[in-house]
């Protein structure tokens, strides 16, 4: 299955968004918190984003979700610190985090692959709550 | 220039770690007020780092330090924006040891293109690039009329600081700051404001 990594300036958002997105996965679905920096304060750490992905990653790719501005910054810059088999394997979705990985996780609980996974996660920006 | 880089990234580290509080009060009012925090933190990593690393280092090996530095400990936009700036400075400095104006040039372009890279940004969005593209094009303009390094550098910190007032005038679009729209005129980007300060303390410690 395709891993999620949410990455979001905080460590709070990031659990918290996985722990909501958990309750729609199937077993042994790799889904990974990269918020806060390593101290536990806000902002966003290249290292731990670089780490997730390479933990989400169970070969069927990763996509990862993120929060404002320099998440994307930071999530780019991680991706050039893994091989580039890794790196061609990992995506980032342009999508709210929240629904966004709640629909990445559903699409990749049913086993679909990476492109699919990210296209379902980028489609949570079309929802409408009301 | 009788600085060497790694005197030069030292100052320039202090004077950041110094400016923390203006820089992170700038962004205060318009962004979400850590910029002189993230880059004091990344800095206060970056001493350490140097440190270790030793003064003997060629150009190459102190910037990528720097650069990687800067971008697993700043925690910010700023982090990856200026740890990329580093970086492609730092493949142009492989084995070299002392700055010459080609260089100089070839690293600021390297370093910009960088930055555009990584932050998708062009001059006039109200970032670091309109304080570094005005910088580099005086820098440019300096050594077409044969000027010396220092000169060159103290046009390009006039055209930074210029490029800073600037920032003043106009809309952010890009980072936290857009969120405030025609609210973030009046206020000068920290972004900028930060590079202007390294230019500024590049000079500096060449003079002295």
């Amino acid at each position: 299955m395709v891993g999620v990594v949410i990455v979001s300036h905080s460590q709070k958002v990031a659990e918290g968004i996985r722990e909501m997105a958990l309750q729609m996965a199937r077993p042994g679905q790799q889904i990974i918190a990269a918020g806060g920096m390593d101290n536990g304060s806000i902002g966003t750490d290249v290292i731990k984003v670089s780490e997730a992905i390479m933990a989400a990653n169970t070969g069927d790719g990763v996509v990862v979700m993120v929060d404002l501005g320099s998440a994307v910054m930071t999530a780019d810059t991680a991706l050039e610190l893994l091989d580039e088999e890794v790196r061609d394997k990992v995506k980032i979705a342009d999508a709210p985090i929240l629904e966004g990985a709640i629909s990445a996780v559903v699409e990749a609980s049913l086993g679909s692959n990476l492109e699919s996974v990210v296209e379902t996660a980028q489609g949570a920006r079309n929802f409408k709550k009301f | 220039m009788k600085v060497s880089t790694y005197q030069a990234m030292a100052a320039i580290g202090q004077t950041i770690i110094n400016n923390k509080q203006f820089l992170s009060d700038l962004d205060a009012a318009i962004g979400d007020g850590d910029h002189g925090i993230n880059m004091a933190r990344g800095f206060e990593a970056v001493g350490a780092k140097l440190q270790s690393l030793g003064p003997d280092k060629d150009m190459g090996t102190i910037l990528k330090t720097v650069g990687m530095t800067l971008i697993t400990s700043v925690g910010g936009a700023s982090g990856p924006l200026y740890g990329t700036a580093f970086l492609r400075a730092a493949s142009l400095g492989q084995g070299k040891y002392e700055l010459d104006i080609e260089t100089a040039l070839m690293m600021l372009a390297a370093a910009i293109t960088g930055i555009k890279e990584r932050g998708k940004a062009v001059r006039g969005e109200k970032t670091m690039l309109d304080a570094l593209e005005p910088a580099y094009d005086a820098f440019v303009e300096g050594a077409k009329t044969d000027k010396s390094m220092i000169e060159c550098l103290e046009s390009a910190c006039e055209a930074a600081r210029q490029g800073v007032e600037f920032t003043k005038t106009i809309v952010a679009t890009k980072g936290r700051a857009s969120y405030l729209g025609e609210r973030s005129i009046g206020h000068q980007d920290p972004g900028a404001t930060s590079s202007y300060i390294m230019l500024q303390t590049l000079l500096d410690c060449s003079q002295s």
